[in-house]
């Protein structure tokens, strides 16, 4: 009896595909998650930036496969194993650039993308989920970065590493035990070298990659909000697609496509013309072997941790204790958690806000690149007072936001999405 | 949207100015030493100043003999003859012949000159080599502006000269006047006139700048090549965009 041809049915797939889909869904994977997932067609330039951390993620896992064939995780030889990769490696240089230039690249896009959030209302019901599962992924990445730039063993990292890790010892009670048990050591040492390596490129890499993939899924669960903050699943066609929604393939993957090059020019426009990036992403004290016994000159972690640095010595001690300053610098961290419920706005996007909104986002925003050169400088001059002001700042835009988001005005918000690139 | 990218350029602006700000600082304002790692010459010259006056103490420990012949364009006959001075093999990295107990000598081991360009920067070598001065009060009775105490003897001195200091009064912060440091001055001439001086040291900070990241003009011509590729990518990538999206309205 013959069978019923695969072409009677246009969602049956048939030769090696049919056969792989008659044990896998890949078919229905590729349709689900990709040909018919429906987006939004408004999507504008600040919705680059998820694509470009998911291009950035898998560009450090692969160079970190192949650093970590050349690395070698031990106090004597980390620092001279990097230049080893720099000089005798064959494109080694390319690859540890690729590499360090992307940790900074990553903490770039992964902010414009949160500040994306604020602008539209990414984290409102009910896209909660997906805001915490980006939260647990910003700060697995901050706790993957330190560790990735402990491994050189250079000076900084050695004293960047001390400092960092001396913060749990304010903790009372279990403070001086919990860093010994951190470090491994007394002080930062060949066994905290080696473990911060275990978790630097098994640990934390996995479970980066699980919480993308928890966060995609939740994302393609209650689909992707957009520039004027409306849900285009309320207003369907006769196929039950969304009226402003489009295929994410093809539609999106060109236009991503786009993106990813033009982020890829100013990628290499770094790596190849400015790797340290004026000390910013590789700092000169860094070329010096780590050495116990010298301090740098001054100690300030790398960019990306320096707005919560500057809030760390904005802090002044009390009752002999510095622990106010780790829990503030904490909390900073914590209360992002909470975004969702603190937003009481009746709409989504900062489009159709009142000016109450629009001031407190840009006050925020501000405060936090001027927290972030605080961080940078010598605790000296104009700087310890401009973070006090600007940490005092940062929290009263979170804490204040269930009452200037709920008193704000609001404009009417429109059935349909509004225009589109 | 154009607010949002103009809010953005200017938070970019912003953060831009700042780190302007903190890398000067940095700088200290040093001259610029005028140093080009692509002049092949200049980096021909720079090594071989630096093997026959710096390799007997200042090890160059992560930069190979045959790798430098190679990217400086020097024949591994000449190498062997005018180049290395020890017993080491082409492929050995530049190690200094210093005991271990130079320390009980300079106050330190002199240290290794690998990464030096990288931690200070070549204008901070070129203006430390040309800053010496005599201070009777140090054991090599010369002192340095760059790098007051400094532990290095003025090794170059038969070539520069001497230099003495020049103070100016200035009122502290008492109003009382102090003598200030303010520059050097030559006291005697050397073997070379200055402006060859200035050479010889320029081809060392030029040489050590290339020690320190032997890719580096190579990097940088093929990034040339990347950037241009990235480019015409991006436009067909952009045309590929405009093409599908001339059906969504």
């Amino acid at each position: 009896m013959a069978a019923v041809p695969d072409s009677a049915d246009p969602s049956k797939s048939s030769g090696l595909l049919g056969w792989i889909d008659a044990r896998f869904p890949l078919s229905k994977l590729w349709r689900e998650q990709v040909a018919e997932y429906y987006a939004p067609k408004n999507f504008n330039f600040w919705y680059y930036f998820g694509v470009l951390a998911t291009v950035i993620l898998v560009m450090q896992l692969i160079t970190g496969i192949f650093l970590a064939m050349n690395y070698k995780p031990s106090s004597a030889e980390a620092f001279a194993s990097v230049e080893y990769i720099m000089r005798d490696v064959d494109w080694g240089w390319l690859i540890r650039y690729m590499h360090s230039t992307g940790a900074s690249a990553f903490f770039i896009v992964i902010y414009l993308h949160m500040f994306r959030a604020l602008l539209y209302g990414s984290h409102r019901n009910p896209r909660e989920l997906l805001w915490i599962f980006g939260c647990v992924i910003y700060v697995l990445l901050m706790a993957e970065a330190f560790m990735g730039y402990v491994l050189p063993w250079g000076n900084m990292s050695f004293w960047g590493a001390q400092v960092i890790t001396s913060l749990f010892g304010s903790l009372p009670v279990i403070g001086a035990s919990l860093v010994e048990w951190v470090r491994g050591d007394y002080v930062i040492a060949d066994p905290t070298l080696n473990r911060f390596f275990a978790l630097h490129v098994a640990a934390l890499p996995l479970a980066l990659v699980f919480l993308v993939i928890a966060h995609l899924m939740a994302l393609h669960e209650v689909g992707s909000n957009n520039p004027d903050g409306i849900e285009i699943k309320k207003l369907k066609d006769s196929n039950g697609h969304p009226l402003d929604g489009i295929p994410f393939h093809p539609y999106y993957s060109v236009k991503d496509t786009m993106g990813i090059a033009a982020f890829l020019v100013v990628f290499s426009a770094v790596i190849f013309f400015a790797p340290t990036f004026f000390g910013l992403f590789l700092e000169s004290a860094n070329f010096e072997p780590a050495n116990p016994l010298q301090t740098p000159p001054h100690i300030a972690p790398v960019w990306y941790f320096t707005p919560f640095y500057a809030m760390l010595r904005a802090v002044p001690s009390f009752a002999g204790t510095q622990v106010w300053g780790v829990l503030v610098m904490g909390s900073a961290i914590v209360v992002l958690f909470f975004l969702p419920w603190l937003d009481r706005s009746p709409v989504k996007s900062i489009r159709y806000r009142g000016p109450l909104y629009k001031v407190a986002l840009a006050i925020f925003s501000v405060s936090f690149i001027i927290l972030g050169v605080c961080g940078m400088k010598p605790p000296a001059g104009i700087f310890p007072l401009l973070a006090k002001i600007c940490t005092t700042l940062y929290f009263a835009f979170f804490l204040l936001m269930p009452w200037y988001s709920r008193i704000d005005s609001v404009k009417p918000v429109p059935q349909r999405v509004t225009g589109h690139a | 949207m154009r607010k949002y990218c103009v809010l953005m350029a200017a938070a970019l602006v912003f953060a831009g100015s700042a780190t302007g700000v903190a890398s000067a600082e940095e700088g200290e304002s040093l001259p610029n030493s005028g140093a080009d790692i692509r002049d092949v010459q200049s980096l021909q010259r720079g090594a071989r100043n630096y093997m026959n006056y710096c390799s007997g103490c200042h090890s160059l420990k992560y930069l190979r003999y045959n790798r430098m012949a190679k990217d400086l364009q020097i024949p591994e006959s000449e190498l062997a003859t005018n180049l290395m001075f020890t017993t080491d093999k082409p492929f050995d990295p530049v190690i200094s012949s210093m005991p271990p107990d130079a320390e009980t000598w300079f106050g330190k081991q002199p240290p290794d000159l690998t990464l030096i360009a990288r931690m200070r920067g070549v204008d901070y070598i070129y203006a430390y080599l040309k800053d010496y001065y005599v201070d009777k009060t140090r054991p090599w009775g010369v002192n340095n502006l760059v790098l007051p105490g400094t532990g290095m003897p003025a090794v170059l001195s038969e070539l520069q000269g001497l230099q003495k200091p020049v103070f100016k009064n200035e009122p502290d912060e008492h109003g009382s006047a102090t003598m200030v440091l303010a520059g050097v001055e030559p006291m005697s001439a050397g073997a070379l006139k200055p402006e060859e001086y200035d050479q010889f040291v320029r081809d060392i900070a030029n040489f050590l700048d290339y020690a320190g990241e032997p890719i580096k003009a190579k990097r940088q011509s093929m990034g040339v090549y990347v950037i241009l590729f990235l480019l015409v990518f991006f436009a067909f990538a952009f045309l590929l965009k405009k093409e599908y999206w001339k059906d969504v309205h």
